[in-house]
């Protein structure tokens, strides 16, 4: 018998909203988190656009001295697990901490402490190397310094998988209280890569948008004038429960996570299958694994990312796993307010596919003003709606051809 | 000296700056400095001195008079 698993706590760090409250407004409102970068100087980079955090205080979450010995994306995903507890309204005293785990993934990991600490080694020798370098740089440190911090020392893991990280972290932790592995679990992603070496590598792929003159159209997925994703940053941290432990203390529970699935294109490093066949796959699997008909799935947050191929083959993905149900349903990729948060955007779109069970509300695609005519799902253009939404599904698809599903219900006892 | 070697471990170890450090202060001991904050701080000095202190030598310092006392016989 499997445990049922439920969500009991949000926190978010996102470039359109800190905090649940703040966060589920923003996607309601259609809130455009894109800018001009400010982080360096981008005289010499063919994007000059992100959707920059510019307001985060590390220290309100985090004491001066640990501050200094994390990187910026473990600094967000500490201040997104410590919302989460407070809005899971979590007392660990009375909580059995060794089956208390933490999954949170990230695509990059410490990649600014690891370009600054390169730096000193070519201009001041190996010596000068900080001893905080490895500890800050590695991916997985976002799940230890969270366990650290709560005192959780039940399952920790990481899992890297690209833009799929935090949709896989999510999945896996879901499976690990479904089997009993533990009661609670804090699980997401975090990523911090708009910094120079972050923004080159991107560049040269040219895989971002490169619509320097009007950063706040430059998310447009689905939109026949998209030219490559904005990047983004920040964290988004759930609290998964079993449903007995979460009555137990009384919670607050905002949806129940039904499904996962997850599959591998085997097809190209940055490039998805053709015609989204893995992804395609992935869904139906994560819809199996909900134990409900593909016609159940009331809305699906996009992976989404606007770039030319994502969202050409997401689309066709959508029609080979749902049938003609895929035009009965909406679709929306909420990129088009927060940006790209790569290994941490399935975990943010994972809350705004909770906001929309709990709140049986549609986010928006904002910026979609030129739907391409190769695309003809209902991908909410730019203004949300109320509609029920009894089941949720959220995609994640990332280079080297993982691609990740999670299903999200409403609750009901 | 003792005032710019006690500046940089506040600074290093995100201290307040009330905090009571003498002579006879020991980094580890009594503020709870780890290992790895230990190399990092031995770093930071030897970057504002523009010196250099070997790890043989850093492994001696017991207190805070023994660091300052270093650097003041390294700098003459």
């Amino acid at each position: 018998m499997k445990n049922r698993v439920v969500v009991t706590g949000i926190g978010v760090v996102s470039p359109i909203g800190h905090g649940r409250e703040a966060f589920f407004q923003g996607l309601k409102e259609g809130k455009n988190g894109a800018s001009l970068i400010e982080a360096f100087d981008t005289t010499e980079y063919t994007t000059k656009v992100a959707a920059e955090i510019k307001d985060f205080n590390p220290e309100l979450y985090i004491n001066k001295k640990e501050v200094k010995r994390m990187d910026r994306f473990t600094q967000f995903a500490i201040a997104a697990s410590k919302m989460a507890v407070e809005d899971g309204q979590i007392n660990f005293d009375s909580v059995d901490m060794n089956r208390v785990g933490v999954i949170i993934g990230s695509g990059i990991g410490g990649i600014q402490t690891l370009a600054e600490q390169h730096e000193k080694l070519l201009s001041k020798g190996p010596g000068r190397v900080s001893p905080f370098l490895i500890p800050m740089m590695i991916t997985n440190m976002a799940s230890g310094q969270v366990s650290m911090e709560i005192g959780a020392k039940g399952p920790n893991t990481t899992v890297v998988t690209a833009c799929a990280s935090g949709t896989h972290a999510i999945g896996d932790a879901f499976k690990a209280i479904q089997r009993g592995d533990a009661d609670m679990m804090f699980t997401g992603g975090s990523e911090a890569a708009i910094c120079e070496l972050g923004m080159a590598g991107f560049c040269t792929m040219k895989a971002m948008t490169t619509r320097n003159d009007d950063p706040l159209t430059s998310s447009r997925p689905f939109d026949v004038d998209r030219d490559g994703f904005l990047m983004g940053e920040g964290s988004g941290i759930i609290v998964l429960e079993s449903l007995e432990h979460a009555q137990k203390r009384g919670a607050t529970i905002y949806a129940e996570m039904v499904g996962y699935g997850a599959t591998a294109d085997a097809y190209h490093i940055t490039s998805p299958a053709p015609n989204g066949e893995g992804a395609a796959r992935c869904m139906t699997m994560a819809v199996n694994d909900a134990g409900v008909e593909p016609s159940a799935i009331d809305y699906i947050n996009a992976h989404g990312t606007s770039t030319p191929y994502n969202d050409k083959f997401e689309t066709m993905a959508i029609k080979t796993a749902f049938g003609d149900h895929a035009y009965n349903l909406s679709v929306s990729s909420t990129k088009s307010m927060t940006g790209h948060l790569l290994g941490a955007s399935g975990a943010v779109e994972a809350i705004a596919s909770i906001m929309a069970v709990h709140d049986d509300f549609v986010p928006p695609t904002i910026n979609l003003h030129n739907q391409d005519p190769e695309l003809d799902l209902d991908y909410t253009a730019n203004v949300g709606k109320n509609k029920t939404v009894n089941y949720a599904l959220s995609n994640s698809l990332g280079f080297g051809g993982h691609n990740g599903t999670i299903v999200f219900k409403k609750f009901e006892i | 000296m003792f005032e710019k070697v006690k500046e940089i471990i506040i600074d290093q170890l995100g201290l307040d700056e009330d905090v009571v450090i003498e002579r006879s202060t020991s980094m580890m001991r009594d503020l709870e400095a780890d290992s790895l904050d230990a190399v990092e701080i031995i770093m930071a000095f030897e970057d504002e001195f523009d010196i250099e202190i070997p790890d043989e030598e850093a492994e001696k310092f017991d207190n805070i008079g023994d660091i300052v006392d270093y650097i003041e016989a390294k700098l003459n």
